[in-house]
């Protein structure tokens, strides 16, 4: 079994990202919100041997306009429902981590990496808009945010979503993998000194832990964020495992690249493997003249071109083959596609692009690991929390450890 | 005039000493394949739904956190959804907070969930205070305990206004016309309450139930009447025929004020039980898994949650304390709701005093009997035979079936008991609806 040092993700929106792909004839708009819709599509992810696919979410309706798709499920619960009816694709929902609660997302994230056996990860999204914070009542959004004229506020936003991150990740670590103990002699069934308190203090929460729920298949789920600035490219350097930037073209990937590397680097963790996939927008068939004549089509139906933080690519799975080369060679380590209309994207990215990879030795030829972190290189972490049995150097064991009764006391 | 039903649901074992870890029966309580064998067995028996609990902190005593009882747990949301994908018809209902939630995002999470099981969506109102639970929130400890009801009042009446922002009708994706939406203000509400200030526009489209069924525990007055105003179903306590038939008649009694009719409110009392070939065998092996549930060391735990004190020093063999308890504010326990039971700890204490003497029990013992007494042991046709009983007698209208072993603590009632209460016919044979709303003979929502 041949595997590639190459990965695809699919971002998983609706009918698809283009605005009127609901009204192409393949397109389910009325099957939008039963399992069976989103069952299929990652069926068929799994059929390509994707790595991964991603599924978008938002706090409040998409749009305004009566025209486009309104209304969508909970994407952590689509992704729930999904995940025991799949053995291999990688699976990552979108949290809102703005007015949500870390504790909630973390066991969340937790379960869905036990209901799919060590294949979960989760993007996670900031929210700036003043609409979305008015679902929630709890806190007003800085004016600036929205024409972007308040800089501070906004790297506000992307420090409390590295803390919120933080917590995520302490929450995971706060039972060791040995906790559960079922000692029948002392009739304990947790050992107490291998569950954590957490006792994170940030400016906008603080959380104490342990979770609820014990550390996930994976130890760590797989933590990824889209990027397009700055800030995002800090969070990604700071906190990700796996960052999608939206390039132009290869030489704009390499440098998107560079920037995530610099900030990785600054946060200490230049030793760690980032991943960082571009994100393109496809419309796929097997002629260049079909595929541009679909996109004129939907085009048509919007009423003006549709444009994309990412870049758009019209045309054949051999020739996004190509780009995907290109910016592979340009130091990226996958791409994430958004499909223009599903399923007619997704299809020609799992029976087209992915047979022209794997032509050219460039994509596996079949799943090479059971969890998300192994098809994508990542070990299994070790617990932050846990002290090793035998240390390699005398008092080589974190200082500041803190176990339960400890605490306490 | 055809045979009053009964409803059953089937609780997930829980993390107290109810649940026996220990027993070589016992399998994991995280794994998902313990929760799909445990769902699977139960939609088998044509089971009205499962109900998982969930508490949002891990229970401390004596400032450590309690270890000898079943410890970890998953997210109820995410572990419904899976479970939809492994059954087709059984009720997913679970437990979540109104004061550690915000109405937007649990009311997107039930219509999600309903939707993603083709309405079988259930949700158990409860509420807290505690700031212990609140060192895990954005909001942490705050809200005093004679507003907890208001708060989740509000909080449940926001949601409704959510649920209800879409009629059911506004997804027409008119491919041709190009219209998604016949509706463009779809989903907009406004929310301006005490607790609540929140307005736009909600992003699930009506879910098949409208709603999610709606379930209610506690036995307090306040409790009662949250119930009779807004549930569907309300779990109790009470184990016996007679405080049963008093309950029942207590709580029907409200549904009238609320203009709310009789079998709109399903009362399902918690119910732990044991089978046994004979009745012999039966309560041979009653009084084993009573000794499981209730070892040494957690017959000390819960006379320091009754004592409200540290009595790590004492025998459980021995006698009980001799000193009463520290009465006030319980220090001893943290997360969990039972020690609110003991309103008046002294009286409880001369209550086991009481039987300790005219019994000659030891402290463990004491334990044994005041807390863990199975509600229904026998042979699987006199089980049958009671429980019908009780429903047939209004005492209530089925249970809420509490197993002491997972994943497999529900397989020999499905296999033995569920065939009785058929035959006698109690009991569907087969599943004449799809929704919970219609296991529940509940009449549909209006949109």
């Amino acid at each position: 079994m041949a595997t590639a040092d190459f990965h695809l993700a699919v971002a998983l929106d609706g009918t698809g990202w283009h605005p009127t792909s609901w009204r192409e004839p393949e397109a389910r708009p009325r099957d939008l919100f039963a399992a069976g819709y989103w069952a299929d599509l990652v069926a068929e992810a799994e059929r390509g041997l994707l790595d991964l696919v991603t599924i978008e979410d938002t706090l409040g309706l998409q749009s305004d306009d009566p025209r486009q798709v309104g209304g969508r499920l909970d994407a952590v619960l689509v992704a729930a429902r999904v995940a025991p009816l799949t053995r291999h694709v990688g699976i990552v929902p979108t949290q809102v981590v703005t007015h949500t609660e870390p504790f909630h997302a973390s066991k969340a994230i937790a379960t869905l990496d036990y209901v799919s056996t060590g294949r979960a990860g989760v993007r996670v999204r900031v929210s700036h808009c003043p609409d979305e914070a008015a679902l929630f009542g709890r806190r007003t959004v800085a004016a600036g945010l929205l024409d972007d004229t308040d800089p501070a506020a906004l790297a506000e936003l992307f420090d409390e979503a590295a803390d919120y991150v933080e917590v995520l990740r302490r929450l995971w670590d706060s039972w060791e993998d040995d906790a559960e103990i079922r000692d029948a002699a002392t009739g304990r069934f947790v050992d107490r000194e291998k569950l954590h308190y957490i006792d994170f203090h940030g400016a906008q929460f603080s959380v104490r832990g342990p979770s609820i729920t014990p550390r996930p298949p994976q130890g760590q789920p797989v933590v990824a964020a889209l990027a397009h600035r700055d800030v995002a490219f800090r969070l990604v350097g700071r906190s990700a495992d796996l960052g999608f930037v939206t390039p132009r073209d290869a030489a704009d990937a390499a440098d998107l690249l560079g920037t995530i590397r610099t900030e990785q680097e600054a946060a200490g963790r230049g030793g760690e493997t980032v991943h960082v996939f571009g994100d393109v927008v496809v419309f796929l068939d097997a002629s260049a003249a079909a595929a541009a004549e679909r996109k004129e089509r939907l085009d048509g139906l919007l009423g003006h071109e549709y444009r994309s933080d990412a870049h758009v690519f019209v045309g054949t799975p051999a020739e996004l083959a190509d780009l995907a080369l290109e910016w592979r060679a340009a130091g990226l380590s996958g791409l994430r596609l958004r499909p223009g209309a599903l399923p007619h994207d997704l299809e020609q990215i799992t029976r087209g692009l992915v047979p022209e990879l794997q032509r050219r030795g460039a994509f596996r030829t079949g799943y090479e690991a059971d969890t998300l972190r192994g098809l994508l290189g990542l070990s299994r972490p070790a617990n932050r929390y846990a002290v090793l049995e035998h240390p390699e150097t005398p008092g080589s064991a974190p200082a500041a450890r803190r176990t339960a009764s400890q605490h306490t006391h | 005039m055809p045979r009053k039903q009964i409803h059953l649901a089937a609780h997930f074992p829980g993390v107290n000493n109810t649940t026996v870890w220990s027993d070589p029966a016992a399998g994991s309580h995280i794994e998902f394949s313990s929760f799909a064998h445990f769902a699977r067995t139960a939609e088998r028996a044509k089971f009205d739904f499962l109900f998982l609990a969930e508490g949002l902190r891990l229970r401390e005593q004596n400032g450590l956190i309690y270890d000898l009882d079943v410890v970890g747990r998953p997210d109820t949301f995410t572990i419904l959804a899976a479970l939809a994908a492994v059954t087709d018809r059984l009720g997913l209902t679970g437990t979540i907070n109104s004061t550690f939630n915000e109405p937007y995002e649990v009311a997107r999470q039930f219509a999600s969930l309903d939707h993603l099981s083709a309405g079988r969506a259930g949700w158990n109102v409860v509420t807290s205070w505690d700031a212990f639970t609140g060192e895990n929130f954005r909001r942490g400890g705050f809200l005093p305990q004679e507003k907890r009801y208001d708060r989740a009042r509000e909080f449940l009446a926001a949601t409704r206004e959510l649920f209800d922002s879409w009629r059911g009708d506004e997804v027409v994706a008119d491919k041709e016309q190009g219209t998604f939406l016949a509706d463009p203000d779809a989903g907009r509400f406004g929310v301006h309450s005490e607790q609540f200030d929140i307005e736009g526009r909600f992003s699930v489209p009506r879910s098949p139930q409208g709603r999610p069924v709606i379930l209610q525990a506690g036995d307090s007055e306040e409790g009662r009447e949250f119930a009779a105003a807004d549930a569907d179903a309300i779990f109790t306590r009470h184990g016996t025929l007679e405080a049963g038939r008093v309950f029942y008649s207590d709580v029907k009694g409200r549904l009238a004020r609320y203009g709310r009719g009789h079998g709109e409110l399903k009362i399902m009392p918690a119910t732990t039980f044991v089978l046994g070939d004979t009745e012999a065998d039966a309560h041979e092996k009653a009084h084993l898994i009573r000794s499981q549930q209730v070892s040494g060391q957690t017959a000390i735990k819960f006379a320091e949650q009754l004592w409200n004190r540290d009595l790590s020093d004492r025998d459980p063999d021995g006698p009980l304390p001799e000193e009463d308890p520290v009465v006030g504010e319980n220090t001893i326990a943290k997360g969990r709701a039972s020690v609110r039971m003991y309103r008046d700890p002294v009286a409880i204490a001369n209550e086991w005093r009481a039987l300790a003497e005219a019994k000659k029990l030891s402290l463990r013992q004491v334990v044994i009997e005041t807390t863990s007494r199975q509600n229904f042991i026998g042979t699987p046709a006199t089980v049958a035979a009671t429980m019908d009983e009780f429903v047939q007698t209004d005492a209530c209208d089925g249970f809420v079936l509490v197993p002491h072993i997972t994943p497999g603590g529900l397989d020999d009632f499905a296999d033995t008991v569920v065939p009785l209460l058929q035959e006698r016919g109690s009991f569907r044979t087969e599943y004449t609806g799809t929704t919970l709303r219609e296991h529940l003979s509940l009449r549909p929502l209006r949109g």
